[in-house]
């Protein structure tokens, strides 16, 4: 492209948000190698400790000498004594070994060099050396070598007071042994200055700290160079025989060769410690409460190290730490470098290989470079290219798999709001939302769903893909981002949308049939963690679980929506912003086991494939057909698309659904004994013929299960339970466990006694219904028996109405009037409440007398009552204070028929529920096979009606 | 979703045809299927029949916005046209302005355009007439209503206003909230 912008990037002049993304993320390959030493900076105890270190080690020099003077043989003796107490030695020396190889690297103070070197030269040693040092050594012995350990135990933990206390009891315990060792570190100096023992070769620790003498001696030679003589207490006592009779050069010339020949051991050893130690990573206690003194330097070499050893754990760990306790560490230090929460870390840590999962978390902190789509509606890329390079943006195309895409390196004026964008030529969207409609490949003349659709990226994508023709349905539930997808699709010029902000997961129950259909999930957003850095520390098991759940559900749903005869389509495309397999493959591997779907490649020809196994879980095999994006691989937002095809349209029942299905059925035969005895044979004989049948049928996905038999068996069992359903409507009982009762009244005993009086029926049913009301609807009845209004309108009274929309507490009031003694007043409310209350203990014993299960007719009821009443607001009022139980939907509309009860409340036997016969009959013919418990007490006279009903509808 | 009263019809023929003329009529014998305008709480929308057929699956409270929104009815009964109808009116405008690339921002920030900032400009047009504003490079950028004839326009102080801004496509950004 033709292009006129500048290369070179203009380094941004604020620190706008936009700015801020534009530059092409780089990645650094870092290699996980421990940094040297050298990098971290001493901290004060640090250096205070290394003081120490260095004034010990003048005394020791002092010791040396003192010993060299006494004469070799004493040397040798005490050489045997040396090697006993070697192994105690060595143990101690093991463990702080590679702790002592700190100070080696570290520049000492200025003012340590200047006392030790004091003095120290061929002249005066003679007088000097002696006296002085010996003064230095004689008081101090014991508590040095106690400083020392304790200072070797800090570098670990630093600043635990309580532990360093009790390692210093240690140290005071065993404090005669470690005097032994300062002095046996000495005689190993002499010896090793002698001419280095064979003996000693193992002891590579000893060995070290003597090279750390010398080091910091040759230190102190080359920085005080100007005195050429200046004392080197290593080569001094060699010195001692011959310096009389050789040349000033000679003499430096020895000292020179001999100090290479150090150099050249000391370099040997340490190659040999690099090797063996330099990388033993030592692991934290545990009971460091230092944790939050950690920098961040600190952390991410820690996080170095832990990675090296689990790298080659056999050969980096240590002994007594499993690799379970080094990755807990890691993990830890993780979320405190990169503020991951654990539980996502871990979910990564799961997913990933350590060096990838180090990549991916790198990946994540930078932001992916800023693309954006052409509206090819409006305009070609090659136009808009041009467009945008003439207002000094610096972009190029996205990639070879795309026609549409443009990235923008840097851009002079505000990609979003350039007449261009407003024009609607382009739409800023990530390179990882044109992948699932790039998958959905819509056709021409489609009609296509985009479920979850806000902002109306992938939406006007497949817009513009099918060029404005067909239909595109664009849902999204949240109403004010639909105020987005509409501004967008406006914006973009897209005609041929139908918006709507519908529950998702409800969409079949509206519309259904398409071609195809693509499904944006809402997701944790793990995959978008550049954009969004909340996500890394807020979301939890349980963000993840109500997720994966809504997902299964809307993808259920998406598949239910897609027509599978579809001439064209019928292919459903899943899609998040997600790395979590519970979002995505399981969802995915749900949805294969529900319903007949399956998975088809989806042609993208990068990406990585989907997880068929993961931990503990194992997916379908085709799994490997859907796609991964993650930024460090891709250099996107991480992302999942999987294409699924629709093969058949029935959905396959799952065996525990068949079981119920059977269930219910058996249930409701036997309680029709009694009735229809010569039907249970039948009956009996058909559940056995059912059983055994459709377990095989069970497999056989996406058929009719039932052969034709069976069928009219089913529609057999069906019409007896609806038989038994109407008798059992007349005689059972309201459900009155719900209601609170405190204080009920001493029931009459002849209603307690007998379960079900035929005389008594009609006043008990209208009295327990009344009763079922009494929660929800009492309070409407107050005012509208109050002002003793006619009953008889069907509708609530826009007072009543009124009243219902306060809060409950009416009703509460009205039980507590209940608890005075019911007397027959004319006031309608109390006879009700006295009457209701006489009633429920009754009806409790009804409730246990008739056979429990009875068949399933309420559920629709609500519905229908609630539809009804919807435009009067009492009764939307009441619709919500119900809860959504099957129970409840009951109260309500019993609710809406109480005033009628109520007004003619004197005389109760003439009403007979007649209002009540009309909107029943219409829910028990909705209700036809529809077998749910029924709670509902209904009069004879509505029953015999429903009969009928049943019976034409069949 | 229904259709508009006879009165609403007349208001927004008379509106769209300040802009359009007599290609209104285009509007609505199309080749390509039957279009037909309807009115959802009070906004005005410009779909296929096809199209709109489908969308009445929605109940009136879920439904959000189908095909092109063109305008609202105010209370008083006064149509305004939004800046989404744009994409129908511009390519039947038969009076346009241009504006020259210096004012293109300036413009499309709601401001109305000077003589300086005119570029070209429909010979023969009226004053008060509505004209679709243009960028240099063709790029519908909005609407308005001419303050001077073109004639007058020719001889005007170059501070002067020729074009009364109505609605631009910066708008999409300033006021979305109001115009869905």
């Amino acid at each position: 492209m033709g292009r006129k912008a500048e290369y070179s990037e203009k380094q941004k002049k604020g620190p706008g948000r936009k700015a801020r993304k534009q530059g092409p993320p780089t990645f650094p390959k870092k290699s996980f190698a421990p940094l040297e030493v050298e990098d971290q900076k001493l901290s004060h105890r640090q250096k205070q400790r290394l003081v120490k270190r260095v004034q010990k080690k003048v005394v020791q020099k002092a010791k040396l000498k003192e010993k060299q003077a006494k004469g070799k043989q004493q040397v040798r003796k005490q050489k045997t004594y040396n090697s006993d107490s070697e192994p105690e030695d060595e143990v101690k020396k093991q463990q702080s070994s590679s702790d002592e190889e700190v100070p080696q690297l570290v520049p000492i103070p200025d003012i340590v060099k200047q006392k030790t070197i004091k003095g120290f030269t061929d002249e005066n040693k003679d007088w000097l050396k002696l006296k002085k040092q010996q003064k230095k050594v004689l008081p101090k012995p014991e508590h040095e070598s106690v400083d020392e350990d304790n200072s070797d135990e800090e570098e670990h933990s630093v600043g635990s007071d309580a532990e360093e206390d009790s390692e210093a009891e240690l140290d005071s315990d065993s404090g005669n042994g470690f005097e032994a060792d300062s002095d046996d570190e000495i005689e190993e100096e002499d010896s090793e200055d002698d001419g280095y023992d064979g003996t000693k070769v193992g002891k590579l620790d000893d060995l070290s700290d003597d090279d750390e003498d010398a080091n910091s001696d040759d230190d102190f030679d080359v920085s005080d160079a100007e005195t050429a003589d200046s004392g080197e207490n290593a080569s001094d006592d060699d010195d001692d025989d011959d310096d009389d009779d050789k040349l000033p050069i000679e003499r430096a010339n020895k000292r020179l060769k001999k100090r290479e020949a150090q150099e050249a051991l000391l370099a040997e050893e340490e190659a040999q410690m690099a090797i063996d130690q330099q990388d033993v990573f030592k692991f934290p206690d545990e009971n460091d409460e230092d944790e939050s003194g950690l920098t961040l330097q600190e952390v991410q070499q820690r996080i170095k190290d832990v990675s090296l050893v689990l790298s080659d754990f056999k050969k980096y760990r240590q002994a007594d730490r499993s690799r379970g306790e080094y990755i807990d560490l890691l993990r830890r230090d993780l979320c405190l470098y990169y503020s991951y929460n654990e539980f996502l870390m871990g979910k990564l840590m799961d997913m990933f290989p350590l060096t990838e999962l180090m990549e991916y978390l790198e990946a994540s902190e930078v932001p992916r470079p800023l693309t954006i789509r052409t509206n090819t509606l409006k305009t070609r890329r090659r136009d808009l290219a041009g467009a945008l390079i003439n207002r000094g943006v610096n972009l190029d195309p996205l990639g070879k798999w795309t026609k549409v895409g443009l990235v923008i390196f840097n851009s002079q004026v505000p990609l979003g709001a350039t007449p261009e964008y407003l024009a609607g030529h382009y739409m800023i969207q990530g390179a990882s939302s044109m992948l699932p409609v790039m998958a959905l490949t819509p056709q021409e003349k489609e009609r296509i769903l985009d479920m979850c659709s806000a902002p109306g990226g992938k939406g006007s994508h497949i817009a513009a893909i099918m060029k404005n023709t067909g239909v595109l349905f664009a849902n999204d539930s949240n109403r004010d981002r639909c105020n987005a997808i509409k501004a967008n699709f406006h914006r973009l010029g897209i005609v041929n949308a139908v918006i709507s902000c519908e529950d998702g997961t409800k969409f079949r129950n509206i519309i259904s049939g398409f071609d195809r259909v693509l499904l944006d999930a809402p997701c944790t957003g793990t995959g978008v963690v550049s954009k969004d850095p909340s996500v890394k520390s807020t979301k939890s098991e349980v963000d993840v679980q109500r997720c994966y759940n809504l997902q299964r559900k809307l993808l259920l749903t998406a598949i239910d929506c897609t027509d599978a005869k579809s001439a064209t389509g019928g292919y459903i495309v899943y899609s998040t912003c997600s790395v979590l397999p519970e979002e995505n493959e399981w969802v995915i591997d749900y949805a294969l086991k529900k319903r007949n779907v399956k998975l088809v490649p989806t042609g993208l020809d990068f990406g990585v494939d989907g997880f068929t196994k993961f931990r503990q879980h194992r997916f379908h095999p085709s799994l490997s057909l859907t796609k991964r994006y993650y930024p460090h691989t891709h250099n996107m937002d991480g992302f999942y698309v999987a294409k699924l095809k629709k093969f058949s349209n029935t959905i396959p029942l799952t065996k525990e659904q068949q079981e119920d299905d059977e269930k219910q059925l058996d249930e409701a035969i036997p309680t029709d004994q009694s009735t229809n005895v010569s039907n249970e044979d039948d009956a009996g004989a058909a559940e056995d013929t059912d059983k055994s049948s459709r377990k095989l049928l069970g497999k056989r996905a996406g058929k009719p299960n039932l052969t034709d038999i069976e069928a009219e068996l089913k529609k057999k069992k069906l019409e007896q339970s609806k038989t038994k359903y109407v008798a059992k409507v007349f005689e059972k009982p309201i459900k009155v466990e719900k209601k609170p009762k405190a204080n009920e009244p001493p029931v009459p005993p002849n209603l307690s006694t007998n379960g079900i009086q035929e005389k008594t029926k009609n006043i008990i049913d209208k009295k327990a219904k009344l009763k079922k009301n009494d929660v929800s609807a009492l309070h409407t009845v107050l005012p509208a028996a109050v002002n003793g209004r006619g009953s008889n309108d069907k509708k609530q009274s826009a007072p009543a109405a009124q009243f219902n929309k306060k809060p409950s507490t009416p009703s509460h009031q009205y039980n507590k009037k209940q608890s005075t003694p019911p007397t027959k007043s004319n006031k309608g409310q109390k006879t009700l409440g006295a009457q209701s209350k006489k009633e429920q203990p009754a009806q409790l014993n009804r409730g246990q007398s008739p056979p429990a299960p009875q068949p399933k007719k309420d559920q629709p009821t609500p519905t229908i009552k609630s539809s009804k009443k919807e435009l009067t607001p009492g009764a939307k009022s009441k619709k919500e204070q119900s809860t959504p139980s099957t129970q409840s939907g009951k109260t309500s509309k019993k609710s809406a028929l109480v005033p009628k009860v109520k007004v003619n409340i004197d005389d109760l036997p003439i009403l007979e529920g007649k209002p009540i016969k009309k909107q029943n009959l219409k829910h028990k013919s909705k209700q036809i096979g529809n077998l749910k418990k029924s709670k509902s007490g209904i009069n004879a006279k509505p029953q015999t009606g429903n009969k009928q009903k049943f019976k034409n509808k069949k | 979703m229904k259709r508009l009263s006879e009165e609403r019809t007349k208001i927004l023929f008379e509106k769209l045809s300040k802009y359009i003329g007599t290609n209104v009529k285009q509007l609505i014998d199309r080749a390509d299927g039957t279009y037909c305008f309807r009115e959802h709480r009070d906004r005005v929308y410009y779909v296929s029949e096809r199209i709109l057929k489908l969308s009445e699956c929605f109940s009136q409270k879920q439904f959000a916005c189908v095909g092109t929104c063109f305008g609202k009815f105010s209370k008083t009964n006064k149509l305004k046209l939004h800046i989404t109808a744009l994409s129908f009116i511009a390519p039947y405008a038969q009076y346009k302005v241009w504006v020259k690339p210096s004012f293109e921002q300036q413009f499309l920030y709601g401001n109305h355009i000077p003589k300086s900032g005119l570029g070209r400009i429909t010979e023969n047009a009226a004053q008060y007439q509505g004209v679709v504003v243009y960028s240099m490079n063709d790029l519908p950028l909005g609407f308005g209503v001419l303050a001077r004839s073109t004639t007058d326009c020719k001889s005007a102080d170059p501070l002067t206003t020729v074009c009364f801004h109505q609605s631009d496509i910066g708008e999409y950004i300033r006021a979305e909230d109001s115009l869905f």
